[in-house]
């Protein structure tokens, strides 16, 4: 049997077809996996998101081991509550995981970190963080639910007590906050806008009840998977993994080179590749009918790292890496055969909107 | 697990296609689909890849395609002969698959020219059964 987050029963319950999502048993959808696509690009959707690992770093030293330990650079993080995306690379440059993390306050700092990796990772945390003597604690009696869509942030405000309401309403784009013990986030995996809510586990199920009594739409793994490559946002696993350095999975906006005196794990073996031309991570449009998958074949060179169909575009998209001098006009080997795409800029799809011509 | 639809008309293999006699059609000719424990099993189905008409196949052999937003699956001729028709609704409405497996989801006919080797295909009470047996 595999884990369960305090949601399960909850899907069952209303239908989910459940899968294995790195050792947890996850909905994958509950009933239509395309619709529930489109409930969150048009109106609003929510997903369990309790698997993923919430660890928080405490001690005095926090800010200072995490500019060590994080590609990119929490002394940016001036205002408590401001979140910011980081990639934990090995010193190889490998990408161990990618992470939020969300600056609390001088001596607490939050990360949220996959599911699949979440035990290499903590066991990684907890190795560097005893010399600066930062404690790094899973908190596994929080679950997490992601409300997203253009309706999600007014369809969850009323049902919040009053004091969470006033302060999640005024939730900056990437800020998050505690209120009232529930940690809420204007952060998501969607392209969407929306919230994500940490709160203690015993409140789980009432609350996504109530939540889906606003009408919104119950989604799985499946439509978040969708929904973050149209967003074109990478998937650990697939987009980047220990094989690979941030450079080369289209991360390279979440390396902070500067200042150059801040010597984080991994800086030393992506100071060559970075001068040097490489892969890179591109988005890939498929110029005919057919779906792209991983590990597809791009012709004259490159692979294929995410694809799916896109149902806000009505078209296959992936992500694929390809050398940084491939030409716009590539082919995808799909059992045998070439077929025509297209190189095209990320996302592909944000806020509702095709961002891309089809 | 909900029980699926199976008619009892039909005749299926352990692969999840039905096969259909076509009515007074003396040279044999069937049409092929998948049931509807395939679609429910694959979801949302996005693009469904059907076989040339004129095409040769075989017992057993990958002939046509169905795509989900998740994977990828071949659909296995269950008779041997040549293609006659091929579904080309499929390609703009995939989802034809879903709502109607047995009916409008349709994929390709095959003519046989030989009588259908029943013993090869399962009744739908066989069916059924491995169903079952597969879902223990």
């Amino acid at each position: 049997m595999g884990l369960k987050t305090a949601l399960y029963d909850t899907h069952v319950l209303q239908g989910a077809k459940i899968v294995d999502f790195g050792g947890w048993e996850m909905p994958l959808h509950y009933g239509s996996q395309i619709e529930e696509h489109h409930a969150v690009r048009r109106d609003a959707g929510m997903f369990d998101v309790s698997h993923m690992g919430v660890v928080d770093l405490i001690g005095d030293r926090v800010r200072e081991f995490l500019r060590s330990l994080l590609a990119n650079d929490v002394g940016r993080l001036k205002v408590p509550g401001k979140a910011l995306y980081s990639c934990m690379l090995l010193p190889s440059g490998g990408v161990i995981d990618d992470l939020i993390v969300y600056f609390m306050s001088d001596t607490w700092f939050r990360v949220v970190v996959n599911a699949g990796t979440r035990d290499k990772d903590l066991a990684w945390i907890r190795r560097h963080a005893a010399p600066f003597t930062v404690s790094a604690t899973l908190r596994s009696d929080l679950a997490m639910i992601a409300i997203q869509g253009p309706n999600a942030r007014e369809k969850t405000l009323p049902l919040l007590a009053p004091a969470q309401r006033a302060a999640a309403g005024e939730l900056a784009p990437f800020f998050g906050g505690t209120f009232d013990g529930w940690f809420i986030a204007r952060t998501g995996y969607t392209g969407e806008d929306g919230f994500e809510v940490m709160l203690p586990a015993a409140d789980a199920a009432k609350t996504w009840n109530a939540l889906r009594a606003q009408g919104i739409q119950p989604a799985g793994l499946g439509a978040r998977d969708t929904l973050r490559l149209e967003a074109g946002m990478n998937l650990y696993g697939n987009d980047m993994d220990e094989n690979h350095h941030p450079l080369e999975s289209g991360l390279a906006w979440t390396v902070a080179f500067e200042p150059g005196d801040r010597d984080f794990i991994g800086r030393g073996a992506l100071e060559i590749p970075r001068r040097t031309p490489g892969d890179e991570l591109v988005g890939l449009l498929l110029e005919e009918r057919g779906v792209l998958r991983s590990h597809q074949k791009v012709v004259p060179a490159g692979e294929v790292t995410s694809g799916t169909f896109s149902p806000t575009l009505n078209r296959s998209i992936a992500l694929a890496r390809v050398p940084k001098t491939a030409s716009v006009g590539v082919q995808v080997e799909i059992r045998g055969k070439l077929h025509p795409a297209s190189i095209v800029k990320t996302p592909f799809v944000r806020h509702g909107k095709a961002l891309i011509s089809v | 697990m909900h029980l699926s639809n199976i008619p009892s008309d039909l005749r299926y293999t352990k692969s999840h296609e039905w096969v259909r006699a076509a009515h007074g059609e003396p040279d044999g000719t069937v049409e092929i689909g998948i049931t509807e424990h395939a679609q429910s099993a694959l979801g949302d189905l996005v693009f469904v890849e059907v076989p040339e008409v004129g095409r040769a196949v075989k017992a057993g052999e990958a002939s046509a395609v169905v795509e989900s937003v998740k994977a990828a699956s071949d659909v296995y001729s269950p008779v041997s002969g040549k293609v006659t028709a091929s579904n080309g609704q499929l390609a703009t409405q995939p989802e034809l698959l879903n709502q109607d497996p047995y009916g409008a989801g349709w994929m390709f006919r095959v003519q046989t020219n030989a009588p259908v080797d029943d013993s090869a295909l399962l009744s739908a009470a066989d069916y059924a059964n491995y169903l079952a047996e597969e879902a223990k």
